[in-house]
């Protein structure tokens, strides 16, 4: 072993590091970190009127608009509804239920373009849902409804997925103390059970809102583009190209890069938060029988 | 970011789950009932209804015109476009997954978390990005661009680069499934085997890869799915050429613009078949892996509670 | 196969694991690594091994005089059982046991029937022929770690090496376990380190003892000697249960706790200095009467009469616990009750000098 390479790394009789390694530095270069700094150097050879003329373009500024309400909005849909849906699913028992988790992973695995296709023929006016909802006033397809019930779509596995395995481990030792301290179950839930699955919540919300605001397949058919209205920035980013206007293209992008990389961070600090919460909640389980042994 | 598809090494339920709920800790029979149907509810109109009506939709003028859609010559190339791109992609980004989590979850290095977050960054790209960060890199006016051109070599608007905005946006499944799932294996069997004289490559063949196949398949599958499903990447960089760079998910966007439904909802329907495929697949696979936890799950290994 | 290490220092970042540590282990002996954990044992496995390199300015490791520092834990000729036992979960027992033979290049691997043969044979040794089918989640403790054995012997290594091989085995298992080894050492006669952190295991099966804290070995010899002659505080506290009475040597007298004894010759030009006694539960001798011998007065506090030893929990007048074991049948004839008052004589005990502070 070179001694540059005894520094960075702690020994060990395992072989392949060095062949290991390399590849998946080569491969992470070629594939994702070489293409993606192309972005960032396009971005350099813009000027900043050109940048800032771009983004603050009130078709840009609307789509931007759009897309982070509708991601919120969605994303909020999916906190209430997900949660619940998690809850049933791990807690209760009934006919259908391993089908419908496994469907939870639905929206993972359907294409963007097919499912985008499918929801836009449910809620257009003759379609299965719109047929209903036309009649009472509530436009969806073609509307910035319509975003928001795509978004939805796509972000609704996160929520479930990553509070699931929180509520399966809930000690429901917890949860029989607080019934035998006289707790109703509502305050129960409130006070015992939502804390404990509050940060996982709270993770899946953001990775859901993370993922709507880059979404495009599922969107574009249901929101109908209407200028100014329903379209947002990956449809302007792709027109762009389409004029061959590369450097708008860019700036446009470089703004959701910048909005998708700060959501991972705060995700990652979550995660982070969530993990902390649970070791100090493991610890004080081990010390409190003995510290409250009297 | 699809953290919630990591294959989760969950431990078998415990705490009387799955078991009769004690009745301080669960809700009365009314609560429950309401509970379960607005879930049922939820789940139905966001899940079950788009999977129905694309089924519904591709047969809405009977099996007959369903096949005919599927037999025209662009259907059938776009099917085997993106065979060819999953074919290529999936291999690749299952070398580089093994690779990956082998370096990291087996040694200690200066950077590891570094380069775990720089392996998930395409998740949190949005795929319009990734079709775009392929176009300045070769397109006409990339960087390469010129170069490419004067060469006569094709990648934008061609196969080359519908194959590499797949692989981008497939980057990090193989890889996150197995990272965690080797870092809680640990290095004992591995070492046992090299004490007993195996080499470095008959020890993962025969020692990491048999306790790795199910995450590894899992993987697989994901990486599969959305290979074979990407729109938005793919949409950047293909130029919409019908019959040459068109994929299966291009192609119905096609089809639905033009009016054209039941053909569009046809070779959508294959795709719906491929996702319940694949969730019926990685139910499979998570059961297996669950089933021999259970089995195994008596010996904790290096890594687990001291 | 003689292992002699020389001078062997691993550091994990600062912390120093082993710390300029030399051995001699003869051909087909059988030793145990004793220290409480974190005291570097393992890692002295671990470095014999070849599972961990020692730090590269420090001494060399000689098998048989040949220094193996170049040689990888594949071409070692060790054999290593596992702490956990590290068995391939996705092979039966026979294949675990197969495993080193046929990972072997081809032109030095058994034939299948010789493969066959010799794993049946290990089988037998372990007692397990019945099990070969099985997978390894399928065993108990104790047979997994039989199988562990006998996957390392299955390539007839010149060294076993076995990290705390009943540690994670219930107390019954583990005391048939080490009579079982015991025996099947003195069948093999491979030269054999285990590592402990239990005193009573490594008193009882290794040939020597290798008393280890902080990275340092602190004794080494027979279990009578290291037993009987501590050399330190340490390897007396470490080696069993011990009452410890602070005390002060002076002229001509010796004062421990409660206890006054005639300072033995052992003493003399060392008057003023503080000193402590180390006397085991076994050496104290109970009387309810003065019987002329140096004794202190003590209450009974607690009896603990479950076992072949009765054990006695003592308060001394000034307040100090002392522990005390005696045969039952004596005991029994005694007639001591909760609450008596006692006296205490030692019928043996170790001082240590206080090492000088400046």
């Amino acid at each position: 072993m070179s001694p540059l390479l005894g520094r960075i790394k702690t020994p060990s009789v395992i072989p392949g590091f060095g062949l290991t390694l390399g590849f998946t530095l080569l491969y992470l270069s070629l594939v994702v970190l070489i293409p993606l700094s192309a972005l960032i150097l396009k971005t350099t050879e813009l000027t900043w009127e050109q940048f800032w003329a771009t983004v603050t373009d009130p078709r840009t500024l609307a789509a931007y608009k759009l897309s982070f309400g509708a991601s919120l909005a969605g994303a909020l849909i999916n906190l209430v509804f997900g949660s619940l849906a998690a809850w049933v699913l791990v807690r209760y028992r009934f006919i259908g239920r391993r089908v419908l988790d496994a469907m939870v992973d639905l929206p993972f695995a359907l294409p963007t373009a097919v499912a985008g296709i499918a929801l836009t023929t449910l809620y257009t006016e003759n379609g299965w849902l719109g047929r209903y909802l036309e009649p009472l006033g509530i436009r969806v397809a073609f509307a910035p409804l319509g975003v928001v019930v795509a978004l939805t779509f796509i972000g609704l596995p996160f929520v479930v997925r990553t509070l699931q395995p929180v509520i399966e481990d809930l000690d429901r030792e917890l949860e029989e103390a607080a019934a035998s301290l006289g707790a109703r179950r509502i305050t129960t839930l409130r006070r015992v059970i939502l804390p404990e699955l509050w940060p996982a919540m709270l993770t899946g919300f953001t990775l859901a809102l993370a993922r709507a605001l880059g979404e495009y397949g599922s969107v574009v058919f249901i929101s109908g583009n209407i200028v100014g209205e329903t379209e947002i920035p990956p449809l302007l980013i792709i027109m762009k190209l389409e004029e061959y206007d590369v450097g708008s293209a860019t700036a446009i992008a470089v703004v959701m890069l910048l909005a998708s990389f700060l959501l991972l961070l705060m995700i990652n600090l979550l995660q982070w938060w969530s993990a902390r919460r649970h070791v100090a909640a493991r610890i004080t389980l081990r010390v409190s029988p003995s510290a409250g042994g009297v | 970011m699809d953290t919630a598809l990591i294959l989760q090494p969950t431990k078998p339920q415990r705490g009387g789950i799955g078991g009769p709920s004690t009745p301080a800790t669960t809700e009365p029979l009314a609560v429950r009932g309401v509970l379960i149907t607005i879930a049922l509810v939820f789940l139905g109109v966001f899940l079950g209804a788009p999977l129905a009506v694309v089924f519904a939709e591709a047969f809405a003028k009977g099996t007959a015109a369903y096949w005919e859609s599927l037999r025209e010559p662009d259907a059938l190339a776009a099917i085997k476009l993106t065979l060819l791109t999953a074919a290529l992609a999936v291999p690749a980004n299952l070398v580089f997954g093994v690779a990956a989590s082998w370096a990291i979850a087996k040694f200690d290095f200066v950077g590891k978390s570094v380069l775990i977050t720089l392996i998930d960054l395409p998740f949190a790209v949005s795929p319009v990005i990734s079709g775009l960060i392929y176009v300045l890199l070769f397109g006409l006016q990339g960087w390469l661009g010129p170069w490419l051109a004067a060469h006569d070599i094709k990648i934008i608007f061609a196969v080359p680069g519908i194959v590499l905005a797949t692989i981008f946006v497939t980057f990090p499944f193989v890889a996150r499934e197995l990272i965690p799932l080797m870092q809680a294996q640990g290095n004992e069997e591995e070492e046992a085997a090299l004490s007993l004289g195996a080499s470095g490559w008959q020890t993962f063949r025969r020692v990491t890869l048999p306790n790795i196949k199910w995450g590894l398949l899992y993987g697989v599958i994901l990486c599969n799915a959305r290979a074979m499903g990407e729109f938005g990447a793919v949409s950047v960089v293909s130029g919409h050429i019908r019959g040459l760079t068109n994929t299966m998910p291009l192609h119905v966007e096609v089809l639905y613009n033009e009016y054209n439904f039941v053909a569009a909802f046809a070779v959508a329907s294959l795709l719906a078949v491929l996702a319940l495929v694949t969730l019926a697949v990685k139910s499979a696979v998570e059961w297996r892996y669950r089933r021999e936890l259970k089995r195994g799950g008596a010996t904790p290994g290096p890594g687990g509670p001291a | 196969m003689s292992i002699r290490i020389q001078n062997i220092s691993k550091h994990f970042g600062s912390f120093a694991a082993l710390d300029q540590v030399s051995l001699d282990i003869q051909t087909g002996e059988l030793v145990a690594l004793l220290g409480p954990s974190g005291s570097g044992k393992t890692t002295l496995l671990r470095v014999i091994a070849g599972l961990e390199r020692p730090d590269p300015d420090s001494g060399a490791i000689l098998f048989h005089d040949q220094d193996v520092a170049d040689r990888s834990v594949t071409t070692r000729g060790v054999g290593f059982v596992f702490q956990h036992y590290a068995l391939f979960k996705h092979m039966t027992v026979f294949e675990n046991v197969a495993f080193g033979l046929r990972v072997r290049p081809w032109q030095q691997r058994p034939s299948r029937r010789e493969i066959r043969e010799r794993v049946q044979k290990l089988l037998a040794l372990v007692q397990l022929e019945w099990l070969a089918n099985r997978y390894p989640s399928q065993l108990s403790g104790g047979q997994k770690q039989r199988v562990a054995l006998a996957r390392a012997l299955a390539v007839e290594p010149k060294v076993l090496l076995l990290d705390e091989p009943f540690g994670a085995l219930d107390a019954k298992v583990r005391q048939e376990l080490r009579q079982w080894l015991r025996r099947l050492h003195d069948e093999i006669h491979v030269t054999s380190v285990f590592v402990t952190h239990d005193q009573e295991e490594a008193l009882e099966v290794a040939d020597r003892v290798v008393i280890m804290n902080q990275g340092r070995i602190v004794q080494i010899g027979t279990p009578e000697e290291v037993f009987n002659h501590p050399a330190n505080e340490f390897v007396m506290n470490f080696l069993g249960t011990v009452n410890v009475f602070q005390g002060r040597l002076e002229t001509g007298r010796a004062f421990f706790g409660p206890l006054e004894v005639d300072p033995s010759s052992l003493f003399h030009n060392q008057a003023g200095r503080a000193a402590r006694a180390f006397i085991r539960p076994h050496e104290l001798e109970v009387n309810t009467h003065k019987n002329g011998q140096p004794s202190f007065r003590a209450r009974v506090i607690h009896i603990n009469a479950a076992g072949p030893q009765a054990k006695l929990l003592l308060e001394s007048e000034n307040g100090e616990s002392v522990q005390v074991e005696m045969p039952r049948d004596r005991f029994q004839s005694m007639g001591i009750k909760r609450g008596d008052d006692v006296y205490v004589s030692p019928k043996n005990m170790r001082v240590f000098m206080e090492d000088y502070v400046i």
